[in-house]
């Protein structure tokens, strides 16, 4: 169980996460939804502490994830595996090395930086990229993918970590539409068969409705909204995103469309 | 607006440093009159009618010149290795400490701004006459500019590869390995070579405080007048100066290659 407390960031005068409290069990896939600039990726990276909350506290069963230092917050990040928007991959180096980093906490620091990778390490992550249906592509230098194979080489190295969390942060944002389905539909996998609860940042709200357990909204760094998908009504989703909800419900809600047209349709029908 | 400059710079140059105009034109004629001289064998004969007799310690000299490549060589690559380490640990986007980034910015400073002859006099008082006191002297000056060089060169990297490889929980220098180092390693080869083009000149001049090299040899030529001996001597540099450009013209890429795929 993965518990926030309180938690707060601060940007010199600006509160990007302003006392956010949360529970969430393991195995749960969660959607967080909200503006841009609700705070959304600001919460994810203080998870994996790539950024530190200013305040308040984030906890993991009994490990207190705000505390932690050196190697046991390396640990903490090998446990909880983080997806970025723009992949965050390694462009110059090799698909199979950019998975492998996902091995780098576990394996000595001098094998990983003369990538003296063993048999096992490199058989693990060629089988990720397999379950990716990208293995073919491993030597290949990472720039050289499409955004929806990239995405899915950066799944292949959450993957290795053997995390129990995967934190994705926007993660179809740049793709094509079949390739969203495809990312989503593997993340959705890894959340079902191997039981890692994921916490996803999106933009959409149908996908949000179509692959999330629960949604969890932000609004000027506060939690505005939490409760299952079937709970957000467009009228709880319009006041979420003001100015913002004809983008994200779909044309039929914007002014001066046909009344009655189906509502949702934003991203499926493109 | 450059007229304005020059004459700026005239005037105080003579009034700050002594340098007058009249005393340049009253002794122009002297430069000149030694560059002549330079060019005439003892026997008073132009050094081109009589090449043998020009380049007559050839061997010799040819073995200095090598010693400096040498100096210029080792001195580069020593101060390359270091100025790689320090960079990661100076660069203000990955540093691992704030105070030691500080810490080593300084001593880079330090480094390049005493001048590579005042280290190589010192360093001869410690180490005695020799290339030794060279190699040092030019390492140290590379250091320091490399330091500076390389750390603007992480600075300006994308910190997304290093936020992906630091999320999985690699350590520090995992993630300076693989997200830092494939997008500056080419840049740090054409510095070093570059580094390496400027050390050839400077370790020249390093020999005449005795630090070793082909520099001592000039310097003596110049004090004791031995007029065609200078003008052997400078134009072996300038050629083999310029030959060095060339080859690390011709090289460049292909070490850049090399490098970029590991
Ligand atoms: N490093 C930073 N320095 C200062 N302000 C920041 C920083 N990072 C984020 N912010 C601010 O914090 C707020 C929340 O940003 P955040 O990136 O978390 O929003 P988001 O919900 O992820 O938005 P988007 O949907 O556009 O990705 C924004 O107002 C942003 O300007
Ligand atoms: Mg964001």
């Amino acid at each position: 169980m993965l518990r926030l407390d309180g938690v707060v960031k601060q940007f010199g005068a600006k509160r990007a996460v302003d006392g956010i409290s949360l529970g969430v069990p393991s195995g749960q896939f969660v959607g967080v939804i909200g503006q841009s600039g609700s705070g959304k990726s600001t919460l994810l990276r203080m998870i994996n502490r790539l950024g530190d909350p200013t305040g308040g506290v984030i906890r993991f069963g009994d490990v207190d994830v705000t505390a932690l230092k050196g190697r046991a917050l390396r640990q903490w990040r090998a446990r909880c595996a983080m997806i970025f928007q723009q992949f965050n991959l390694a462009g110059r180096l090799d698909v199979l090395t950019n998975v492998l980093m996902g091995r780098a906490f576990h394996a000595p620091a001098w094998r990983a930086v003369l990538k003296l990778w063993t048999d096992e390490e490199k058989a693990m992550g060629l089988s990720a990229l397999e379950s990716l249906d990208i293995a073919r592509l491993a030597g290949q230098r990472a720039d050289t993918l499409s955004g929806g194979q990239q995405q899915r080489v950066a799944i292949a190295r959450a993957l290795i970590q053997e995390p129990e969390i995967i934190l994705a942060d926007e993660p179809i944002a740049s793709l094509d539409p079949r390739n969203t389905q495809v990312v989503m539909d593997a993340l959705q996998h890894i959340n079902r068969h191997f039981g890692i609860t994921v916490i996803c940042n999106l933009h959409s709200l149908d996908l949000a409705r179509k692959y999330c357990d629960r949604l969890v909204g932000l609004a000027a760094g506060r939690l505005v909204f939490d409760g299952a998908p079937a709970a957000l009504t467009d009228h709880v989703a319009r006041d979420l995103y003001g100015l913002e909800s004809a983008d994200v419900i779909g044309p039929a809600s914007a002014p001066g469309f046909v009344p009655g047209a189906q509502p949702g349709l934003a991203l499926a029908g493109s | 607006m450059l007229l304005a400059a020059l004459l700026v710079a005239i005037a105080l140059s003579s009034v700050a440093a002594e340098v007058s105009p009249s005393l340049f034109w009253a002794k122009i004629g002297n430069f000149t009159g030694y560059f002549g001289r330079l060019l005439h064998l003892d026997s008073g004969a132009l050094v081109f009618s009589d090449p043998v007799e020009w380049f007559w310690g050839i061997g010799r000299w040819l073995r200095l010149l090598g010693e400096t490549l040498v100096m210029a060589y080792v001195g580069t690559v020593l101060g390359a290795i270091g100025a790689f380490f320090l960079a990661f640990l100076a660069a203000a986007n990955v540093t691992p400490n704030r105070w030691l980034s500080m810490a080593v910015r300084r001593f880079c400073e330090f480094c390049r701004t005493v001048p590579g002859l005042v280290f190589a006099l010192m360093f001869v008082i410690a180490f005695g006459l020799g290339p030794m006191a060279g190699v040092l002297a030019v390492a140290i000056h590379s250091l320091g500019t490399l330091g500076k060089l390389f750390s603007e060169v992480v600075e300006n990297i994308d910190m997304k590869p290093v936020e992906g490889v630091s999320s999985t929980g690699a350590p520090w220098h995992v993630a300076m390995r693989f997200g830092a180092l494939p997008q500056v390693s080419s840049s740090f080869v054409s510095y070093a070579l570059l580094r390496f083009e400027i050390n050839v000149r400077e370790s020249a001049v390093l020999g005449f405080v005795g630090a070793g090299g082909i520099g001592m040899d000039l310097f003596e030529a110049i004090r004791k007048f031995y007029y065609s001996d200078v003008s052997a001597i400078l134009v072996m540099i300038v050629v083999t100066v310029a030959l060095i450009d060339i080859l690390t013209g011709m090289i460049r890429h292909r070490l850049i290659d090399l490098v970029e795929k590991h």
